[in-house]
């Protein structure tokens, strides 16, 4: 088991024949990935690689019957991407795009309410159901199929950090969601954490967090109330100087809200265990998850 | 993107929204004219730089007469000023703003931000103007309106009455008031800021509302459609190795640190600034070179690092699961070669081809350091500070 996507997943890729578009879903392919079609106005008829490439996403889901969408719409046009993909009830739509304006997000976030689609990001690398299907950026093989771990994070390469330790350590997982580094965003931790115990092959859960706004402290509520299964928490930033974005636009201590110690507090409180120094993650979670 | 008051006005003029009556001046001669030319005292004499508490500095003050002025003007204009939020090294003041002077009956507080968690437009209001607001959030909370807007429904009339009644608006000055705070709205989403505050926001014996200060900042992610915003730009009051980075694309921040470091993707540099201290040892930068890693932006990142004084050895942390690391180490080795590279260099690299990278790095004759993996690099860090 596994949430949000597995191996019936079929997917469609918005901006597949953009430089980046293409490159990745050639290699969601080579993962193994249900890749369907894609979707570039204008470039209806055309095909990449063998996948069929159409105008629009409601075409596209009518033809191939896809669930799901990939977006690398660049940031101008990427809130009228995932509009498109929420209007054609697409059930999980990823978007990859860096650079979104917060006012289209909150636009889009409010927009959604109420819809059936599940987005995941922006500025995210994506979600991997290892051996399965992975829809993102992220390099699979370093991915372990099977489980028993669930892994969500607001950052990219930082998740692939901490993967990679788990595997390392012979440490499989179930799913791997990157939620993104934006302020405004679409699925939130709750959400993941909620699946994550609801999902009987989920035995534990790595949680990588960052400065900047109170989702890890909504989290560590939620995981208190309604999570059995053991947590493992990380949060990056501590260091980083107040008022100044740390590259993600999310990533940012604004008085004294959104500082990593709050965080860290919060989470221990709420009995997630601690990962003080990321170096040592893997045995912590050995350690932890046996 | 942050702007000075005196642009910031500018655009409130552009929208209603009431400001005194002011301009801006970098020399003596203009600030004695366009102070002389509201046609009373006091004026007031505004430095213009980023960053707050100005007043506590020494930046703001009022001429009582024309001598004034000029005295003002040299005391100011050139002065390296120094506020809480300056830092100790302060900042220089290149203009300032000149504005009549006003009779004032109240100071009142008036913030717009997006709020993330509900991913609407927030207004915050208090009566307790012209003071630090996180301290009267932290004693008195209860004396801070917030007003949760929808962006897709807009401001109401009835969010603005809220807010005027909760300020203690009184009768003649309602409608202004209303209009006022309706007007800063649609400038807010306008032009996707991400703040706009003002502090205070004052209200004159003649029971008029004017924005006293105005403090705006914009979501870097939508300047590519607000040219005129973007345009308000003032790079003299951005590190100048943070504005050489931001020309070849790397997110670079610098710190106190001692420690440089290269990494790929935010998450990660911000985990390796944590883990250097950690180690016992200061970060001296943030760096991300973004999801890839090339050796031209390692090139570029070495150029940026090695112009900082403090740096006595540099971490190179690249994840790179697609990234071929034999590929990505002859970038590093030719990188140090051709930017004179001398101090030590840590690198830990993860992708394919990683034996092959670390010999490459080995057999390079450089000062080049090879880390296993996370926790080995920390530790290899730690010892070049040691030394």
């Amino acid at each position: 088991m596994s949430i949000f996507v597995n191996k019936h997943t079929k997917v469609l890729v918005q901006g597949i024949t953009g430089n980046e578009g293409t490159f990745h879903s050639q290699q969601c392919i080579k993962y193994g990935t249900k890749i369907v079609a894609g979707v570039t106005p204008g470039k209806g008829g055309q095909k990449m690689d063998d996948v069929p490439v159409f105008n629009t996403v409601k075409e596209a889901k009518l033809k191939t019957g896809a669930n799901a969408s990939m977006i690398f719409v660049p940031p101008p046009l990427a809130a009228d991407a995932i509009l498109e993909a929420v209007d054609a009830e697409i059930d999980i739509i990823v978007a990859i795009t860096e650079g979104i304006p917060v006012m289209d997000m909150m636009r889009v976030k409010n927009i959604m309410k109420g819809k059936k689609s599940r987005l995941i990001g922006p500025n995210c690398p994506g979600i991997i159901t290892p051996g399965e299907c992975k829809i993102g950026i992220m390099p699979g093989p370093m991915h372990k199929p099977g489980g028993p771990i669930g892994v969500i994070s607001r950052s990219g390469t930082l998740t692939y950090e901490v993967v990679h330790q788990l595997s390392k350590q012979g440490i499989g997982q179930t799913t791997c969601i990157g939620i993104g580094g934006d302020p405004v965003n679409g699925t939130n931790f709750i959400d993941v954490l909620d699946a994550f115990q609801k999902d009987k092959d989920t035995e534990g859960i790595v949680m990588v967090g960052e400065i900047g706004g109170t989702a890890e402290e909504e989290a560590a509520l939620f995981i208190r109330n309604h999570v059995t299964k053991p947590v493992i928490g990380f949060v990056a930033g501590l260091t980083a100087p107040p008022g100044r974005r740390m590259g993600h636009a999310g990533a940012i201590i604004s008085g004294k809200s959104g500082t990593g110690q709050g965080k860290i507090a919060a989470m221990k409180e709420n009995g997630i265990h601690i990962c003080e120094n990321l170096g040592e993650l893997g045995e912590l979670c050995k350690t932890v998850f046996n | 993107m942050k702007i000075h008051e005196f642009q910031a006005k500018e655009l409130f003029r552009k929208y209603q929204v009431p400001v005194p009556d002011g301009k801006v001046a970098d020399n003596r001669e203009d600030v004695k004219k366009i102070g002389t030319s509201f046609g009373a005292f006091p004026v007031v004499v505004k430095a213009q730089i980023h960053a707050g508490g100005r007043g506590k500095g020494g930046g703001v003050k009022l001429a009582h007469s024309s001598e004034d002025l000029l005295r003002l003007a040299d005391e100011i204009i050139g002065m390296n000023l120094v506020t809480p939020q300056t830092g100790p090294e302060g900042k220089r003041v290149g203009k300032v703003l000149v504005e009549q002077g006003l009779k004032i009956k109240k100071e009142l507080y008036l913030s717009i931000i997006p709020d993330r968690s509900t991913a609407k437009i927030v207004i915050m209001a208090s009566q307790k103007g012209g003071m630090d607001i996180e301290a009267v959030a932290e004693k008195t909370p209860e004396e801070i309106i917030k007003v949760y807007i929808d962006p897709l429904s807009g401001i109401q009339g009835y969010h603005c009455r809220e807010l005027a009644f909760f300020l203690g608006i009184p009768k003649p000055a309602m409608k202004e008031a209303a209009a006022m705070i309706r007007n800063l709205f649609k400038l807010f989403v306008d032009y996707d800021c991400s703040l706009v505050e003002i502090n205070p926001l004052i209200l004159t014996e003649d029971d008029r509302m004017l924005a006293l200060d105005a403090k705006m900042d914009f979501d870097d992610n939508a300047l590519f459609r607000h040219p005129d915003v973007v345009g308000f730009r003032d790079v003299d009051e951005e590190s100048p190795l943070e504005v050489e980075a931001s020309t070849f694309h790397l997110n670079y921040i610098s710190l106190d640190g001692n420690i440089g470091n290269i990494v790929n993707g935010a998450g990660l540099a911000m985990a390796t600034m944590d883990i250097i201290k950690l180690a016992g040892a200061e970060p001296a930068n943030f760096l991300d070179v973004g999801g890839g890693a090339t050796s031209e932006m390692v090139e570029n990142a070495f150029r940026i690092i090695l112009k900082d004084e403090k740096v006595k050895g540099i971490l190179i942390n690249i994840f790179g699961g697609i990234l071929r690391c034999d590929v990505f180490a002859t970038g590093v080795v030719s990188a140090a070669k051709k930017t004179g590279l001398n101090l030590p260099v840590v690198v830990r690299m993860e992708g394919t081809n990683v034996e092959e990278g670390r010999k490459i790095l080995a057999d390079s004759g450089l000062n080049l350091i090879t880390a296993v993996d996370l926790k080995d690099a920390a530790q290899k860090v730690a010892d070049i500070v040691k030394q």
